[in-house]
């Protein structure tokens, strides 16, 4: 298994370590609950190291990703970021990422662990068929990532941040010393919260990591493990890819749809427009548990006798108190309010179809 | 870390424990340990009071965050009463599981089958092991 520069660290505070698409990551540190909730009601912090980054570069860089992901990036300004898809040729998804434009002609790619290799060569293939000037490069091995989330993640960071973190706005970065070490830090994260992810040097980033340990210290904060990300994320109503998304499902199929441009030309756009011309059969729809039991991740979905599809992630949600999971199933069930069941260990138990997300953080 | 394991009663190598009633009757449950390695337990599964079960067969469901695992009966009996403040509290085997965390109780059918679990002292070496 791979292990990212922070691996001694996790063992060193006794987590519990998983295989996480061939990473060695931790699962969690003392308990899932304990992680959870203090990322709601504090903060923690997060190795985040083995997602991927791609650097393109060059006078046609911007032109590269308007072409190769789905969504419109022509209003993009400098230290944004923006959430787009990277299609198949069938209009599948292969990886949700996100875009940071560090300058006209220069962006950063923030792709899944899993498909850090897939989406490089998606997006090299299609530099070389249309001949764009510009360049990748996978930084990937060099670059280190923490994710700092919760409602006390702004005063902690900023103990050890020179820039004024109140004028970062969600979804905006700068590029800004953390304890005295090249950062880039952004407003952003994938667990419902406020809170940062912030990028520098794969050799300091355990000198980012120890400095935020100190300086959460006295401000409740623990280091969480992707058991926590992932019931966290799953509150928030926010896909995982490979689990609730496959390069067999569409942007439409999940709740995608606005992360595509109908209006501009880009990779994939031939096979997302007949299958949207077909119509889309299934969908994924939130569920929260009425009757008793956890739905998981495999669990058929029911409708009277009729399997309607099935739960692609489910959990015990710590901040609800209650079952939640998300589910593909057929398009005329995923109104809210639906009565549905989900079959749990040869036994059928009910649920109904809720809004995403499941949880909003309180302003 | 866990304590010795209580040596009023004995153990199953799948880490549950049972506890004669000496009146034909036997409560059952998980071990710390196991409730220290599920950590967080958020949903428990009692059978149904009536069912039978056979020694080594699934007897409930203990379910934590991330995990799914099956409590597996340490000797074959009829379930005669079940702890139903899991329902309500399945933190219960967390805080408690050699006491307020117990799980069902049986009508023993074969108390000789007690002969093949592990003693306390047996069972911690057993723990002992797995964690090295």
């Amino acid at each position: 298994m791979k292990k990212t520069p922070l691996y001694e660290k996790h063992a060193a505070l006794g987590a519990k370590i998983i295989d996480f698409g061939g990473w060695a990551m931790p699962v969690q540190y003392t308990n899932v609950i304990e992680e959870h909730k203090a990322t709601r009601t504090a903060s923690a912090l997060f190795d985040i190291c083995h997602m991927g980054e791609i650097e393109v570069r060059g006078p046609q860089a911007a032109d590269l990703l308007q072409f190769a992901l789905t969504r419109d990036l022509s209003g993009q300004k400098t230290g944004q970021v923006k959430l787009s898809a990277l299609l198949n040729d069938r209009g599948g998804i292969i990886d949700d990422l996100t875009v940071y434009k560090m300058a006209d002609d220069f962006f950063m790619l923030v792709t899944n662990a899993t498909t850090q290799e897939a989406d490089f060569q998606r997006i090299q293939a299609i530099l070389d068929q249309k001949k764009f000037n510009c360049r990748m490069e996978d930084i990937s091995g060099k670059t280190g990532k923490l994710d700092l989330q919760g409602p006390r993640a702004e005063e902690i960071l900023q103990i050890l941040a020179d820039a004024d973190l109140k004028s970062i706005r969600f979804y905006h970065f700068v590029e800004s010393p953390v304890a005295g070490i090249p950062a880039i830090i952004s407003r952003s994260g994938y667990t419902g919260e406020d809170g940062f992810e912030i990028y520098a040097a794969a050799e300091k980033i355990s000198l980012i990591w120890d400095a935020m340990i100190g300086a959460g210290r006295t401000s409740g904060m623990k280091p969480a493990g992707l058991g926590a990300r992932d019931t966290l994320r799953l509150e928030a109503g926010m896909m995982l890819n490979g689990q609730d998304m496959t390069q067999d499902m569409s942007p439409l199929e999940v709740p995608y749809g606005w992360l595509v441009d109908w209006d501009k030309d880009f990779a994939g756009k031939t096979g997302l427009v007949s299958l949207r011309d077909r119509g889309i059969a299934k969908k994924i729809a939130g569920l929260e548990m009425t009757g008793r039991g956890i739905a998981r991740h495999g669990y058929a979905v029911k409708s009277g006798d009729k399997e309607i599809g099935m739960v692609t992630s489910g959990t015990f949600a710590p901040t609800l108190n209650k079952a939640v999971a998300l589910a593909f199933i057929d398009t005329e069930f995923t109104a809210p309010d639906t009565e549905v069941s989900v079959v749990i260990r040869n036994t059928e138990s009910a649920a109904r179809v809720v809004k995403l997300p499941f949880y909003k953080r309180p302003k | 870390m866990s304590k010795t394991s209580p040596a009023d009663r004995l153990y199953s190598k799948d880490h549950e424990w049972i506890k004669n009633n000496g009146d034909g009757t036997a409560m059952i449950g998980i071990t710390d340990y196991a409730q220290e390695m599920l950590t967080d337990i958020v949903f428990v599964e009692l059978p149904a009071v009536g069912k039978k079960v056979a020694q080594g067969e699934p007897v409930a469901v203990v379910e934590s965050v991330k995990s799914v695992s099956d409590v597996y009966a340490p000797v074959s009996g009829e379930v005669i009463a079940v702890n139903q403040a899991l329902e309500e509290t399945p933190e219960l085997i967390n805080r408690d599981a050699f006491g307020e965390g117990w799980i069902a109780k049986l009508k023993l059918e074969n108390p000789n089958e007690m002969t093949s679990l592990l003693s306390a002292a047996d069972y911690d070496r057993l723990i002992q092991e797995e964690k090295h």
